[in-house]
């Protein structure tokens, strides 16, 4: 979901299990303040609170966690909030941190949700939305091609394939998700089994 | 779905998306605006972009585009509604499913089905990129802009929030 989906591995792996783990109320608030600090993407505050300040995970073990939630279906992050405080505080840290990660930026949401209803038809505001939803768009073209340069780069004629097919199905002649994927899935997971087994044979 | 209790109706809709969300809200963003939009008629087009772009400048998980929806659907019993079925339910497989395998690395069928999810992802996204395009981008001047931002933020390690600062500015002058 965001150019910084495959974090890089470049600190020290300190040992996570002598720091001990923290409280349900340090989760809530640790995960309420990356939640906040991360415009635009909670990931890299993700990244950078467990990981390098709070030293609660090696910078291997956040990546198969982040692994983890990213093939599940889902918001990854909000996945793993979930899969994080449960590893440390069982399933009432999962649910701090869950908690922590959606309760202020939902309320804030709620808030902007009442704005715009009131005020969303006055012209200037209209304005200025409309000038922001143009850059989103182009922040969003910006990592779809990000996350397509590898892809382009090994040329793999399958995964192209599927990538098209499921932007024209879903893009253009708009199908529904359930739909393309249900087929889409079966095929690429197919796919890539036969490839690997190919190359490793 | 049931148009009687618009909560239910968001519930199940949410609900069901997340669990077919691979590659994360992005990638839900298509789903999210044919039902919205096409199905239900909870929001035009254009209610749709602006709510997108609230969410991209907002703070938090991207996904909350759906605690937008949710409200302009059931106020605020339905943002929270919307927004606890998006996110719970894959929150709690996600538990279960890292509960089960202890350690996920040792396993190669995680790192396959990720690797086969990754080109569909990235259709997905650009599917919503184009639909959001074809609701914003109406005028020369605005397709610029999509484009420049693109650009910029495609070679460039920018904080994306100044991007959209300045989209908010260009528009406040009336240029796009």
């Amino acid at each position: 979901m965001s150019p910084d989906s495959a974090p890089a591995a470049q600190e020290p792996d300190i040992p996570a299990a002598q720091v001990q783990p923290p409280g349900l109320l340090a989760l809530f608030l640790a995960f309420a303040r990356m939640s906040l600090a991360g415009f635009g993407g909670v990931l890299v505050f993700a990244r950078r609170a467990i990981v390098e300040q709070h030293r609660c995970m090696t910078a291997d073990e956040f990546n198969e966690t982040f692994a983890l939630c990213h093939f599940l279906p889902g918001p990854n992050i909000v996945n793993l909030s979930m899969v994080f405080g449960a590893r440390l505080r069982g399933i009432a840290g999962g649910i701090a941190a869950f908690a922590g990660l959606l309760l202020p930026p939902t309320l804030i949401m709620t808030v902007l949700a009442i704005i715009y209803a009131r005020f969303g038809n006055v012209e200037v505001l209209s304005r200025i939305l409309a000038g922001i939803s143009c850059a989103a768009v182009g922040l969003l073209i910006a990592v779809v091609f990000r996350m397509m340069t590898p892809l382009l780069k090994r040329m793999e004629p399958i995964a192209l394939l599927l990538m098209l097919g499921v932007f024209l199905a879903i893009g253009v002649v708009r199908l529904p998700l359930q739909a393309v994927l249900l087929v889409a899935i079966p095929v690429s997971i197919g796919a890539t089994f036969l490839l690997r087994r190919k190359v490793a044979a | 779905m049931n148009n009687e209790n618009p909560l239910w109706a968001l519930i199940s809709t949410f609900g069901l998306m997340s669990l077919f969300a691979v590659g994360g809200a992005a990638a839900a963003v298509p789903e999210m605006h044919r039902i919205a939009v096409d199905v239900h008629h909870w929001m035009t087009d254009k209610q749709f972009a602006d709510a997108y772009a609230i969410a991209q400048l907002s703070p938090g998980p991207n996904v909350l585009i759906v605690t937008l929806i949710g409200y302009a659907v059931a106020g605020i019993p339905g943002a929270l509604a919307a927004t606890l079925a998006m996110c719970l339910p894959t929150a709690l497989v996600a538990y279960y499913v890292s509960r089960l395998l202890n350690r996920p690395s040792q396993s190669r069928w995680p790192a396959l089905i990720q690797a086969a999810l990754v080109p569909l992802s990235i259709g997905l996204m650009a599917a919503s990129a184009l639909i959001l395009a074809q609701s914003t981008d109406r005028t020369i001047a605005a397709v610029l802009l999509t484009a420049v931002v693109a650009v910029v933020a495609s070679i460039s390690r920018i904080n994306p929030l100044w991007l959209l600062l300045a989209g908010g500015l260009l528009g406040f002058a009336g240029i796009v």
